[in-house]
């Protein structure tokens, strides 16, 4: 996994609410066995007219945020689906953070499994990013994991939570299975006392 | 002793390692795969040189992808087929057993879990679908995982988990006739919202919940990822021990160690005066049956009120939400939920699928027929719940009625196999989620109880099950 210590970019909207991983990648997309190659499909039915033409109604599709690597959205973004070709479809077109004032759990947690900086701030906070976004076109932001701020040349300054060991893991690019390796003593004791990890026959 | 919640209780019981500062490493007993979810964890495992740990726990069937007309034809998709290919191949190479497409085991993985007695009480299961919630009715804890921890699961048996929060729900009162236990949940989504269990898992409970019968405990459960939560669980009673009693993985009862099993699951459920961090108390009589207006759960009416207003939301991004959702929907504010007309019925899904949503249904349409220029379909859950609805006679009450009888599968509840719905087209759907294209671009998605999914199809249009004699029907 890359890590992610400091990025800076261009700053692009998604103005909706619960923005579920249906939308983020339809189903007719997940039919794919590599993890890479979603980016071409991200908010396909939303992006696209009749899955060719780009939709001009699209905020995203507009010329000022090409080349965004920061998507800011409101609250309850990723809900629904646990499908991770979700993280993996922002990633591949180019995603490295998203704000919001909330997300669901299992894209939350998805995210930092894929490099990506999921940022929570209030929903005031992400109001006047909106604001300055559409105000000012070609708007960057920097979002700094080592100093938990999100910072702009405007002089916008927001610090965010984040837990500390997903930070640790993140800015180290750290894998987590291999992490739980390091336990392999008090897994295998664990297994010995807890009658549910005993071998399980197999059955007709 | 301090009093403790089942979810306490079970999470304390399945800690592997705990540091302060760090996540809780915990043990996963039972592991459900399917083909969707699966292949980059297993080529994950390949690229590392990593087993899976623990085979014997680790159970595969497909479901999402597999076509519900004949199964002795070819599929016609080549990379379903080839997504189907590569899960037999994995679980061959990694030693899983797998509930092929011919299985007679074969179905929707959270129907046959427990179906098999794969699922128990106070284990912990995880599986890559949020629908996994569904296995909570048994007072397991049970919830859904993105692919990179399904590697995780398959590598270690362990998950890192942050500890979530707990939500009771307790529902009591007598259950209205004509409502079901999707009406239950329904309602539920509704006051909370799709985000208020984010960050919780939530216990059902209360008289009406104990009234209810595992397959409507697992349909209440099922929903709870809709609204936000990481789980939902049921304690355990004698209904759940009759359940599971003589299922296939369940400790046999002579000489098994059942009799012992249910002693250990008989101290599982929440101790008097323990402590949730959020409690919801509604009270079942007052409840109406169900149906989505909008393109999530939470938007969501009695079928008795009207499709809403946009005053009727004050807060700024809910009414963004609702003005998108009536435009996709098609839907005037304030037209009876009862005159909007439905072009497909679809009566399947892990919420909605299994022998007693079957029946419910079939004894509705018995005698009665589909509404012209409606098209119904009926997709079992399981190829067991299949076989046993075509002995009891379920298949002929909906053939006669002018439903197609299907194979088993997730099939139109997210549309990835050719069962979608065409663009402007609204379905009445007993399945989970009514987002924005979930069953085919541009389709439109009314979620109710399989009764309701029943009399829409016989009328043409959304209808109140209430109005219906049914108490003295046959």
């Amino acid at each position: 996994m890359n890590p992610f210590k400091k990025h800076t970019g261009i700053v692009t909207l998604l103005d909706l609410p619960n923005v579920d991983t249906d939308q983020i990648i339809p189903k007719q997309f997940l039919k794919r066995i590599e993890r890479t190659g979603f980016g071409q499909f991200l908010f396909y039915d939303w992006r696209f007219i009749d899955g060719k033409k780009p939709n001009p109604e699209f905020e995203m599709n507009a010329d000022r945020y090409r080349g965004a690597s920061i998507l800011v959205a409101r609250a309850n973004f990723g809900c629904g689906s646990s499908r991770e070709h979700a993280p993996w479809a922002l990633l591949d077109y180019g995603f490295r953070c998203l704000i919001a004032p909330s997300f669901a759990d299992i894209f939350y947690n998805n995210c930092f499994k894929n490099g990506i900086l999921p940022v929570k701030l209030s929903e005031s906070q992400v109001e006047t990013i909106f604001q300055r976004v559409r105000r000012t076109p070609g708007y960057t932001m920097t979002v700094d994991l080592e100093k938990k701020k999100v910072t702009s040349g405007d002089g916008l300054e927001f610090g965010f939570e984040v837990d500390d060991f997903r930070r640790h893991c993140l800015l180290n690019g750290l894998d987590d299975i291999g992490l739980t390796l390091q336990h392999e003593g008090a897994i295998r004791a664990y297994e010995a006392r807890h009658p549910e990890a005993a071998p399980f026959p197999a059955r007709p | 002793m301090k009093p403790k919640t089942m979810f306490e209780k079970i999470w304390e019981a399945h800690v592997v390692h705990e540091e302060a500062g760090q996540p809780s490493l915990l043990y996963i007993d039972r592991h459900l795969v399917h083909e969707v979810t699966s292949p980059q964890a297993f080529e994950g495992l390949r690229l590392t040189g990593r087993r899976v740990r623990r085979p014997d726990l680790t159970f595969a069937t497909m479901d999402h992808n597999v076509p519900t007309t004949d199964r002795s034809i070819p599929i016609e998709d080549a990379i379903s087929a080839q997504q189907m290919d590569t899960l037999v191949r994995n679980c061959k190479e990694f030693g899983i057993a797998l509930f092929d497409l011919h299985s007679p085991d074969q179905g929707i993985v959270h129907v046959i879990g427990p179906e098999l007695g794969l699922t128990l009480p106070g284990q912990t299961l995880v599986c890559g679908d949020s629908h996994t919630s569904t296995h909570g009715a048994f007072g397991a804890l049970a919830f859904g995982i993105g692919t990179s921890e399904v590697e995780h699961v398959m590598a270690t048996q362990c998950l890192l988990q942050d500890k979530p929060k707990t939500f009771m729900i307790e529902v009591n009162g007598q259950r209205p006739f004509g409502i079901e236990a999707k009406d239950v949940i329904l309602s539920i989504i509704g006051r909370i919202g799709t985000d208020g269990g984010t960050g919780h898992v939530m216990e059902y409970a209360g008289e009406t919940i104990r009234g209810l019968s595992m397959e409507e405990r697992m349909t209440v459960c099922n929903m709870s990822i809709e609204g936000g939560a990481r789980a939902g669980m049921i304690a355990p009673d004698e209904k759940t021990y009759d359940y599971l009693k003589g299922r296939r993985y369940v400790p046999a009862s002579a000489g098994g160690g059942f009799a012992a099993a249910v002693e250990r699951w008989k101290r599982l459920p929440t101790d008097v005066g323990a402590r949730f961090d959020r409690v919801l108390r509604i009270d079942a009589a007052t409840l109406a049956p169900q149906v989505t207006w909008g393109t999530n759960p939470g938007q969501v009416v009695s079928i008795d009120a009207r499709v809403p207003n946009l005053s009727d939301f004050p807060d700024p991004n809910a009414r963004k939400s609702a003005e998108r959702a009536l435009d996709y929907m098609g839907l005037q504010a304030g037209t009876a939920m009862t005159e909007i007309p439905i072009d497909r019925v679809f009566i399947g899904s892990c919420t909605n699928a299994r022998i007693e949503d079957l029946r419910h249904a079939a004894r509705f349409v018995k005698g009665r027929r589909v509404a012209p220029g409606v098209y119904a379909m009926v997709v079992p859950g399981s190829q067991r719940v299949k076989k046993q609805a075509e002995e009891e006679g379920l298949d002929r009450a909906f053939i006669e009625a002018g439903f197609d009888w299907r194979e088993s599968g997730c099939s139109m509840c997210l549309g990835m196999n050719p069962d979608i719905l065409k663009p402007g087209e609204r379905c009445a759907s007993t399945s989970n989620r009514n987002f924005e294209g979930r069953q085919g671009k541009g389709g439109r998605t009314h979620l109710v109880s399989p009764i309701m999914a029943a009399a829409a199809a016989v009328e043409g249009h959304l209808v109140d099950v209430r109005q219906y004699d049914l108490k003295n029907e046959p």
